[in-house]
């Protein structure tokens, strides 16, 4: 949580570039803008070439736009290039006509018409500078908005069609970074970067130009500190680079240790482990500071060190200058145009200098996302797909082989005829692997060997959705969504009518609490769904299956934390559920188990065991131990650790 | 935020030197303005010459200055030049000036001895006043001044005639003289009186170019200097708001620390743990950054502007109008933007966390949306979700890339009219060039300056957003404390526990969820809880070792009301295990032995087997010595709740107190473990929470739960014929034959 808070390293959001970020005109002797870009160590694309280029195909839409951005970048820079030398010619002329007054020449005067000639081009070329510089923007924003609406579309719709079984080795938040960090990286790339590059280049080509139409040995004196600054900058940046990553690692320390503090905080007290828990905080906050401090330093000293090269450059301009007009070489306002053009150069240049780095994590990013969006996706859809009106509910199982896998096999050759109606309880001890199954009725998985039939067809024969439209899913795992109670029921049939859900309700035997809840049936869910209990949770996702009327179940038994009268009705309207419909029940609970038609005994993801209570007992299998350990310890549970659906 | 500021303290000076030396800062980046002027006006348009006073010159011409002069004026320069001619001079000092002044040979000449600033100073006003009075007689005749009935023959020097003049003569010209001069500006003045001085060196052989590198070059060294001198300062300034930052962060983040530390589980509910974490690590880097950026830019700019607006008041105020206006159309945009933005930049974050949690929930729904056949509707969910985001994040772009063109539009407008106005002023001769240069980088830094702390204004109330979550935190005080008389444990009572019409609400809440519960819980005896969720088993456990105190009624340890005696004494008897184990990263042994450090390795052994832990801890290559990670991720929950079983033994405490601590076991261990407990615990008290009936059958005393009240107390027996509710407990979770026996 912490570092998703950190994130954004270059420029924050639309801020970040700062309102001076560039353009010839210079700043006073302060200098420098926010150097906080040339700190950025930035993460490296493992193809930047084959990236870049599928980069481009998504800015292929917008080329003639982006044509027209890089134009009027170029035509706003070039505009007010031009100001400064404009400028200090109004102020030569200015200068001679004073020098020509104070030598009495006669007839002398300030040029007044030269100069306002001067001032009327230049506030149209402020303006046109203004307004194309505008206009790029406006339309860069738009398309940077578009491709960032573009990527996280096809990031949502790539997720519906992958395998279930990209997500068994991803975490949740990897997959959610790309559709946050990684599309954000790249749209502010759009919006602050790429137009950067063009005027960037034309600003240090135009400037270039411009110093030394004024005066070639001026702009070798100016162009021989910038190696210095550069020098300077670099040392600095690689010396901070090292405080940096390590403040970064004693920050982590330190911050490590109060979250597991204060998570732990009943059992340090329970303990009495105060002391020692803040002697330990207190050797890596020390750590820290020292850390911290000369991070902060090093990466400070940029400003200053940048400020200082620009006024050494000042410096030198001013008494080059001076000395070049009393020759005669040039013109009193020319020291002022180059003071300006000087001070204009230097940014362009260190954003160069950094727009490798800032393109290489761009391409970081863009490369994680391309990735996800061509990882392999579910097979396709048979195209004779069969359609079925009537199921029944007959479900069959061929010498079914699976493994998630291909080098272990967990499933080795089974078979089974559920005839429709039956009930089939899966148990097993933990981590047997009993939503196995689940996931191959449903086709998240495959089968590697044999066939699922449903009445009498191949799953594989079926679309997903054709498929899944038969079943119906309970799962202990309660998934909810922010919303209103009734939007939530109603997610087992979007078409269904507001009587209809309170229909389902009641069949769950949810109507009455939802009934005593505030705002009843739209009551906001919030986003954990905290503000209902477990149990009530439980009901509802009954309800849900109630309303899409299923022919097919999947119930997944809750093994703990429901209190005792939940409990009771929601065992009810489980059994109310199941009735006329063929149901597969991941079991903890004997009276299910006992009445079950077929119980399938998982052990190490494969199924060992099937029969009834009886022919299972008598068996004297694994699932007779199973339930003389049981009796042996009076307790009810099969398998009493909660958790073990996510296997 | 002015919360923050008392924390400051310790770093007070540090901070006065941070004033002292942005201050500095500020007036050497000042200067260099007025010194790049100096090179144009002095340096260029005057030839170096920097004032009217002569530093050397013909003795003729000296005289004919000298004549209209006051005795008083005549008395303060005469003083100030000594006279070089051939005859008085030491042959080797003759030699060395005649290198300067190669009309040495020809002529006597006054030379300049003083270097006094004031001196010279009244002296330009003396020179500059009767210089251009020469220069004018020479070149047109002394018509100009005495008038027509003051005839001067051609040929014959007018000079020599006003040294003939009588005193009053003299005194009616130099009037008129005063007269004159008065309709001329005083910068008109000085570059008559430059132009003649600079003709008069020449005259003397002087080498006029070098005085105008040399000035040009000495003014550029006061530069570079003033360069260093800044850059200096910039950096200290960096060293010091760096450790202040540093610092400051260092000790909220202790205190910060030490308080929650010390917080009772009533503070930890009211901030959430979630919420606490955050204010000791993000918001406090947060305060960090923002002290920098104080020292940096909140504390220099002002400064600097205040400091542009001095010097241009000193210099002319007949263009200040021109930055105030700037200025004001700044500020204005700024605002006009910001008001649109800000209320956009605010949504964005709920917008963002919207498609986060849509995308979250698409994931975690993944095969429940699969099931159902619900894909199209969460992607229109989606989707609602990202053009709502785009839409705002394109309003606020365009928004913010109207600034930049805008801004750079008022600076250059600035420049145009500073140009415009300025050229006037130096037609009128109130200005110089030089200084119209340097007024429009005042203008800059001035603007700049107004637009940085208007930034640092908008910026500064979100950044404080953490100071104030973060005093929020400092200013809370624990509810639980230790009380300042304290009572002594009755020992003999060896754990005994008792609740006396115990009731509990927690703070804000509408209803007790314990009311008047009393029982006593004594050693050697297993004393169980249970009851449905929400009974408030859990509670009733908690409000032992004090991690919330009693509305109403007692809670008696050893005889002991527990607010009577040190929190810490009171944990030293219990031994707690909760219902989600957490283990602290170490390794299995520093867990076990974490509140007994002396534990021998047998008696680790020992406690580990107990608590069902052996198996798997010899299982491990590393032994004791397997490394537990943060929340001890890598072991499973039962492996973990033995782990913290392990420990709570380790501490060898009078009362146990297991908080539904068994029920993440599977039964086999969990019966085990029972057995083994009992024979480590026998002489101790036993508090047992729990919702399953097989955990309470075989404990001494059962007290059933039912909405905070207590609805039986008894054996397993006892309850069956008594108490509805834990029969109705019982039957839901065994069969009747199971019950049996």
């Amino acid at each position: 949580m912490t570092q998703r808070d950190g994130g954004q390293q270059h420029g924050a959001g639309p801020m970040g570039a700062g309102p001076m970020g560039r353009g010839p005109m210079g700043r006073g002797p302060m200098g420098g803008g926010h150097m906080g870009a040339g700190m950025m160590v930035g993460e490296k694309p493992k193809s930047f070439k084959k990236t870049m280029r599928t980069f481009l195909k998504y800015l292929r839409p917008y080329r003639v736009s982006l044509i027209i951005v890089f134009v009027f970048a170029i035509a706003s820079t070039v505009f007010s290039i031009l100001g400064p030398k404009l400028i200090g010619n109004a102020t030569t002329k200015l200068f001679e006509g004073v020098v020509a007054k104070a030598m009495h020449v006669p007839g002398a005067a300030i040029d007044f018409t030269y100069i306002g000639r001067i001032a009327i081009i230049l506030l149209g070329l402020y303006l046109l500078s203004a307004g194309f510089n505008y206009i790029q923007g406006y339309i860069m924003s738009g398309i940077a908005m578009k491709v960032t609406y573009d990527f996280r579309k096809n990031i949502s719709e790539k997720i519906k069609r992958m395998p279930l079984k990209y997500f068994d080795t991803k975490t949740h938040g990897e997959v959610l970074s790309h559709v946050t960090n990684d599309v954000d990286t790249i749209s502010t790339t759009l919006t602050q970067n790429l137009s950067q590059i063009v005027t960037s280049v034309t600003t240090i080509i135009g400037v270039l130009v411009m110093m030394l139409s004024i005066s070639w040995l001026m702009t070798v004196v100016a162009l021989a500190i910038l190696p210095l600054s550069f020098g300077l900058v670099s040392l600095v940046v690689k010396k901070s680079q090292g405080y940096f990553k390590k403040q970064q690692a004693y920050l982590g320390h330190v911050n490590g240790h109060v979250e597991e503090m204060y998570g732990g905080h009943t059992i340090m007290k329970a303990f009495n482990g105060e002391e020692k828990s803040i002697r330990q905080f207190d050797r890596l906050n020390d750590e820290l500071y020292g850390a911290a401090w000369k991070s902060q330093f090093l990466s400070g000293m940029m400003m200053p060190i940048m400020t200082f090269v620009g006024n050494l450059s000042y410096v030198g301009v001013s008494i080059l200058g001076g000395y070049l007009v009393v020759r005669g070489s040039i013109g009193v306002g020319d020291i002022l145009a180059f003071i300006q053009y000087v001070r204009s150069f230097t940014q362009p240049l260190m954003q160069t200098a950094n727009i490798a780095n800032v393109l290489q994590s761009t391409a970081a990013a863009a490369e994680r996302v391309f990735e996800f969006l061509d990882e392999d996706e579910e097979v396709s859809e048979p195209a004779d797909a069969v359609k079925m009106e009537n199921v029944t509910g007959n479900v069959s199982f061929r010498n079914v082989r699976f493994g998630y896998n291909p080098q272990t096999e967990v499933i080795h050759d089974f078979s089974a005829d559920i005839r429709p109606g039956q009930k089939v309880a899966i148990v097993g001890p933990t981590g047997a692997g009993k939503t196995t199954i689940v996931k191959l009725l449903l086709r998240f998985y495959d089968v590697d060997g044999g066939s699922i039939t449903v009445d009498g067809v191949d799953i594989r024969r079926f679309t997903r959705e054709g498929l899944r439209g038969m079943f119906g899913m309970v799962l202990q795992d309660t998934w909810l969504f922010n919303g209103t109670i009734r939007e939530n029921i109603r997610y087992g049939n979007l078409g269904a009518t507001d009587d209809k859900v309170v229909a389902a309700a009641k069949m769950a035997n949810a109507d009455h609490f939802v009934r005593t809840l505030p705002h009843s049936y739209d009551m906001e869910l919030n986003e954990e769904s905290s503000n209902i209990s477990q149990g009530q949770k439980q009901l509802l996702t009954i309800a849900r299956a109630f309303l899409a009327n299923p022919k097919i179940l999947i119930l997944d038994e809750a093994t703990s934390s429901v209190d005792t009268r939940t409990e009771v009705l929601i065992q009810k309207a489980m059994e109310d559920l199941m009735r006329g419909r063929t149901s597969f029940i991941i079991a903890h609970r004997l009276s299910t188990i006992r009445h079950a038609d077929v119980i399938l005994v998982m052990k190490d993801g494969d199924i060992v065991e099937q029969g009834n209570h009886e022919e299972l007992l008598a068996a004297n299998g694994f699932y007779a131990l199973l339930y003389k350990s049981q009796f042996e310890a009076a307790s009810t549970e099969l398998d009493p650790v909660p958790g073990e659906h996510a296997s | 935020m002015q919360k923050l500021i008392k924390h400051l303290k310790p770093f007070t000076w540090l901070i006065v030197a941070i004033f002292l030396l942005l201050f500095a800062q500020a007036m050497s980046d000042l200067s260099l303005p007025s010194y790049m002027s100096n090179i144009v006006n002095v340096g260029i348009q005057q030839g170096g010459i920097e004032n009217s006073v002569p530093h050397a010159i013909r003795a003729s011409e000296y005289t004919k200055l000298t004549l209209f002069m006051t005795d008083g004026e005549k008395a303060q320069v005469t003083g100030d030049y000594i006279v070089l001619d051939k005859q008085s001079l030491s042959a080797g000092d003759y030699v060395k000036y005649l290198k300067t002044y190669p009309q040495l040979a020809t002529t006597s000449i006054y030379k300049l001895n003083t270097n006094d600033k004031s001196e010279i100073a009244q002296m330009n006003t003396v020179f500059s006043k009767y210089i251009p009075v020469v220069a004018g007689i020479e070149q047109n005749g002394i018509a100009t001044y005495a008038g027509s009935t003051f005839q001067v023959p051609a040929g014959v020097d007018p000079f020599a005639v006003i040294a003939q003049l009588p005193p009053a003569q003299l005194d009616a010209i130099r009037s008129t003289i005063t007269a004159r001069l008065n309709s001329i500006t005083e910068s008109m003045l000085k570059q008559y009186s430059i132009a003649y001085l600079s003709a008069e060196y020449k005259i003397l052989g002087m080498n006029v170019s070098g005085i105008q590198t040399r000035y040009m070059f000495r003014i550029g060294l006061f530069m570079l200097l003033l360069t260093l001198a800044s850059a200096a300062c910039s950096v200290t300034v960096g060293f010091l708001s760096a450790r202040i930052a540093a610092g400051l962060g260092r000790n909220l983040r202790r205190q910060l620390f030490e308080r929650v530390e010390n917080f009772s589980n009533t503070e930890f509910d009211k901030f959430s743990t979630a919420s606490l974490i955050t204010r000791s690590t993000n918001d406090i880097t947060q305060i960090q950054m923002l002290m920098v950026m104080l020292f940096r830019i909140a504390f220099y700019a002002p400064i600097l502007g205040v400091g542009g607006i001095l010097k241009v008041l000193g210099a002319d105020r007949s263009m200040l109008w021109i930055i105030a206006a700037a200025v004001g159309a700044m500020l204005t945009m700024m605002v006009i933007m910001f008001t649109i933005a800000i209320p956009k930049f605010k949504s964005i974050q709920k917008l963002v966390d919207k498609l986060n949690l849509v995308t979250r929930e698409i994931l975690t729904g993944l095969m429940v949306i699969r099931a159902f056949n619900t894909q199209k509707h969460e992607e229109e969910k989606f989707d609602a979700a990202n053009i709502d985001l785009t839409k705002t994040n394109l309003f606020i772009n365009r928004v913010m890339v109207f600034m930049m063109p805008a801004m750079m539009l008022l600076m250059n407008g600035v420049m145009l009219l500073i140009v415009w106005v300025g050229s006037h002023q130096i037609d009128a001769g109130s200005m110089q060039v030089g200084d119209m240069m340097a007024f429009m980088q005042y203008a800059m830094q001035i603007i700049m300056s107004f637009l940085m702390v208007s930034i640092v204004f908008i910026m500064l109330p979100r950044a404080s957003v953490a100071a104030v979550r973060v005093s929020e935190v400092l200013e809370t005080d624990p509810i639980i404390k230790d009380p300042k008389e304290l009572q002594e444990f009755n020992g003999s009572l060896r754990g005994m526990v008792e609740f006396k019409d115990v009731s509990f609400r927690y703070p804000g809440a509408e209803d007790d969820v314990l009311k008047h519960i009393t029982f006593t819980a004594s050693p050697g005896q297993t004393t169980a809880f249970i009851g449905s969720t929400g009974s408030g088993k859990s509670t009733l456990v908690n409000l032992i070792p004090r991690f919330y105190d009693v509305t109403d009624g007692r809670v008696l340890v050893d005889g002991v009301d527990v607010r009577n005696v040190t929190q810490h004494d009171l944990r030293d008897k219990i031994g707690y295990v909760s219902q989600k184990a957490v283990l602290f990263s170490g390794t299995i042994e520093s867990n076990i032995r974490y509140a007994n450090e002396k534990a021998s390795n047998e008696e680790v052994a020992k406690y580990a087997e107990t608590a069902q832990a052996l198996d798997f801890i010899t299982v491990s290559d590393q032994g004791y010595d397997t490394a537990v990670s943060q929340g001890g991720t890598n072991l499973s929950g039962g492996q973990k709740q033995r782990l913290s079983i392990a420990r709570a033994l380790a501490k060898k405490p009078e009362i146990y107190i297991f908080d539904d601590s068994l029920s993440a076991l599977d039964y086999k261990t969990d019966v085990a473990l029972r057995k083994a407990l009992k024979k480590e615990t026998g002489y101790a008290t036993v508090l047992l929470v729990t919702q399953r009936i097989s955990t309470v059958l075989n404990a001494d005393q059962i007290v059933v739960l039912d909405n905070g009240e207590v609805a039986g107390i008894g054996t397993h027996t006892e309850l069956m014929e008594s108490c509805g509710v834990y029969r109705e407990i019982a039957l839901s979770q065994l069969s009747k034959e199971e019950l049996v026996l």
